[in-house]
């Protein structure tokens, strides 16, 4: 193997077909567990842990970018880089954690076409709420 | 043909780092748009779902696509600090050719959508759709036509110090959207279809 001493050691041949392959295999995975699943007619596993699995895949495959594609913490200014990532990890989490969170309660309590007072009863009933007594 | 090799100086360093922070923020646009789109895609008002509107077969092609220009891409960046004008024109080459692909496969997914009555404005799943994965693409076609100009520049005037510095921009900003595709792959298209 030449050796090439202007080559940074993360910009190796090795690096980029390790972070390609392993990005292949990744995305071939999510997608025959979804076309399987669709196949045998939605009975391989419950949606929420075929969910599970294709979004842990995914996530997976983001480190992989990051660390062969993106070189995270390498080079100059490496650790600035990483300081800048980690906080933009904690913002798209706060973003779209904290948008569903606040959807799935609004959706909660204005169930679809219920009057007011319909939502009131629904959530009474849900949360084994006693209405007080009408003086 | 092997010439000198550029080294990149510490205003170099800075701008990448500020180009870096840069791509961060994107990703916040696109936390948005996803969030957007999570909350509204099964709000379709009576068209058809998801899962009867889109083809995996076919986004697997545009992903695949996508993912080896940017493996491309980065053999590219490789060929630049080995000082291989001729491969690294090559490369950036053929990134552009992969990514102008799933360009075209991306805007015929959307004519397709359009003239069968899908539009933007059928219903929130579409319109949140349309945002997220069109924001997707205008950000590829800027990057295209950020290859093509690169590829000029290097072709013109080698791989100096400049081309080096802009070499590694293009690179991050093309990783981090072949990175944003992936969650759109999973969350729009996989998730959609169960």
């Amino acid at each position: 193997m030449k050796k090439h001493p202007k080559l940074p050691e993360y910009l190796s041949l090795q690096n980029y077909t390790l972070g390609f392959i392993s990005s292949l295999i990744l995305t071939f995975c999510a997608y025959v567990i979804v076309v399987s699943h669709v196949d045998s007619g939605h009975s391989t596993l419950s949606h929420r842990s075929i969910t599970s699995i294709i979004l842990v895949l995914a996530v997976t495959q983001l480190m992989v970018q990051s660390i062969y594609f993106l070189h995270i913490g390498r080079g100059k200014s490496a650790l600035w880089n990483v300081v800048a990532y980690l906080f933009m990890l904690g913002v798209v989490t706060i973003i779209v954690v904290g948008s569903l969170w606040i959807m799935k309660n609004l959706d909660y309590h204005h169930g679809e076409s219920m009057t007011p007072a319909e939502t009131n009863k629904h959530i009474q009933s849900e949360e084994a709420i006693q209405p007080e007594a009408h003086h | 043909m092997s010439g000198q090799v550029a080294k990149l100086d510490n205003n170099d360093n800075k701008t990448i780092f500020g180009f870096w922070v840069y791509v961060m923020t994107d990703c916040a646009l696109f936390a948005s748009l996803f969030a957007t789109f999570i909350v509204l895609r099964n709000n379709t008002f009576g068209g058809e779902p998801a899962s009867e509107l889109f083809s995996l077969p076919y986004v697997l092609i545009e992903t695949l696509l996508l993912l080896a220009s940017s493996f491309t891409c980065g053999l590219a960046l490789r060929a630049l600090y080995l000082g291989n004008k001729q491969a690294v024109l090559g490369l950036l080459g053929a990134t552009f050719v992969l990514g102008f692909a799933f360009l075209g496969l991306e805007l015929n997914e959307f004519h397709h959508l359009v003239q069968e009555g899908n539009s933007w404005s059928r219903s929130g799943f579409l319109s949140a759709f349309f945002t997220l994965v069109g924001t997707h693409g205008l950000h590829i076609s800027v990057g295209l036509l950020w290859a093509a100009t690169l590829a000029i520049y290097i072709w013109k005037q080698g791989v100096d110090r400049i081309a080096m510095r802009r070499l590694t921009l293009f690179s991050i900003f093309w990783h981090f959207l072949d990175v944003v595709w992936i969650f759109i792959f999973t969350i729009v298209y996989l998730i959609g279809a169960l």
